[in-house]
């Protein structure tokens, strides 16, 4: 590991004018500091701060702090019992111990797990801008298969970002100037493109201090992820949903998927092709047309086309019929 | 640095860079506490901070200097076994014994999680938690047995939470 200058923050205004990489749950970034993937020069060390409570809203919703644990989110009984898409997804991700110390903002914040992007001996355009993607004609199987550039094919591994983006999450941060902003869960992430290495929106120094979610939206809530071990594993794909079924037909519904794309992965059109109709096969398998419209596989990722199909086409039968 | 560990006070002059286990094992002598992985996937470097399990790998001992630590040593003794340490002992819940320290550092932890009523993966209902073979499996998930104990581990566990030993169908 490189060193580095070390910082507790004692108040937000104190971390987002310290000048450096915030660190709080750090399961993420010290394993990529071990590797030399990330070299930070200086650590501001944020988890002392007062950000760590869920708080009712005058809306219906909740404000959760960003270094509430994952853990204490996934069994507060008011997202148990209002939010079930998140604390199954939450339950679903990572270890015991790991859940314990993983933070809500720093979940939001997670690098891929892309081998190339881990092997600092490989190319990669993420963690070294110009070095070239040898996922792409590598070794792809985790990849992902949907809004990917000849850049980088790598996913975002979360799973807590997927049920929150379809529970439209709003992310509040504070920027290095004080100022404040709310940015949706939609408008957080950024695709690959020609910028692997720019994930999301927030600027240098901008701390997320919140995360909004807007009351519970009607219907049925689930997180069903599909990997390759039953715990304690990455998900290959994942659908996170929130169907709402009325005198026969779906009134509304609310769609995100991981492991398939840069960023939790949503599209109004599948969501479209649900609304208004009576739950059929054949409308399933509309909304997984419209999904997979412009997919592409690399090779060693081409199961998670129909894989995902298949996933979302079972959600949509288990919660509807 | 100033550490509270097994309710003990340590001092210790070490680099910024230091894992909490690097910390209990090179400098203070405490090596009950294994490095498997040292990426927080294996899990035999689990301690008890403020009485919640995590993976001292994964934290620099910097950023603990005000917590409550506890190791396997703080649990029992050879002349006074700790309850799981017990139930390991009895239940041959290992074979090499390396991943035993995290395994059951880990198991206090999950307990305790599961006492607060805390749901699984695996819990159908998440308001109503009961710790089946099932449950314990999924809660250990992040501590990896290379000799596969796995049976005898949930065994020792089981006995621990007071639940019956499943019946054989």
């Amino acid at each position: 590991m490189k060193t580095f200058d070390y910082e507790r923050a004692s108040s937000i205004d104190a971390a987002v004018r310290a000048g450096g990489r915030f660190i709080a749950g750090g399961t993420n970034l010290l394993d990529l500091m071990k590797l030399q993937v990330e070299t930070p020069d200086k650590l501001v060390d944020i988890s002392r701060l007062d950000l760590d409570r869920i708080e009712e809203r005058d809306d219906g919703g909740l404000t959760i702090g960003a270094l509430v644990p994952n853990s204490d989110l996934a069994a507060d009984p008011r997202v148990i019992e209002r939010y079930e898409v998140l604390s199954r997804a939450l339950l679903a991700g990572a270890s015991g111990q790991l859940r314990n110390k993983a933070t809500t903002g720093g979940n939001l914040l997670q690098r891929t797990r892309c081998y190339y992007f881990y092997d600092t001996a490989a190319g990669c355009n993420k963690r070294e801008p110009g070095s070239g993607c040898e996922a792409i004609g590598g070794f792809n199987r985790i990849h992902a298969i949907i809004g990917t550039s000849d850049q980088c094919i790598a996913t975002h591994p979360g799973d807590m970002p997927v049920a929150m983006r379809a529970l439209d999450a709003v992310v509040v941060t504070q920027r290095r100037d004080g100022d404040k902003r709310r940015i949706s869960l939609g408008d957080f992430y950024r695709l690959p493109g020609d910028t692997p290495q720019i994930e999301n929106v927030l600027d240098a120094g901008e701390l997320i201090t919140h995360i909004e979610l807007p009351p519970a939206p009607a219907g049925r809530q689930f997180y069903r992820k599909v990997r390759d071990r039953a715990s304690y594993a990455f998900a290959l794909v994942s659908v996170a949903g929130v169907v709402d079924v009325q005198d026969g037909r779906i009134a509304s519904a609310a769609l995100a998927f991981g492991g398939v794309a840069h960023m939790p992965w949503r599209n109004p059109a599948v969501e479209q092709a649900l609304v208004g109709q009576a739950p059929s096969t054949e409308v399933f398998e509309a909304a997984a047309d419209a999904l997979l419209r412009d997919a592409r596989g690399f090779g060693s990722n081409d199961f998670k086309i129909p894989l995902l199909r298949r996933t979302l086409i079972a959600c949509l039968r288990d919660v509807t019929l | 640095m100033r550490f509270t560990i097994n309710g003990k006070s340590y001092e210790a002059d070490v680099d910024v860079r230091t894992s909490l286990l690097d910390l209990a094992r090179e400098h203070l002598g405490l090596t009950g506490s294994k490095k498997g992985c040292d990426h927080g996937q294996c899990g035999a470097c689990t301690m008890l901070v403020n009485g919640r399990r995590i993976n001292s790998c994964l934290s620099l001992a910097v950023m603990h200097q005000d917590d409550e630590i506890v190791t396997i040593e703080g649990l029992g003794t050879v002349e006074n076994l700790h309850p799981l340490q017990d139930a390991f002992v009895r239940h041959d819940g290992y074979q090499c014994g390396y991943c035993t320290p995290g395994q059951i550092c880990s198991a206090v932890g999950m307990l305790d999680e599961a006492a607060k009523g805390w749901p699984s993966h695996v819990s159908s209902d998440l308001s109503q938690v009961s710790l089946d073979d099932a449950e314990i499996s999924e809660r250990m998930s992040g501590n990896i047995c290379r000799c596969a104990a796995y049976p005898n581990i949930v065994d020792a566990i089981r006995e621990i939470a007071g639940q019956q030993p499943k019946v054989d169908a």
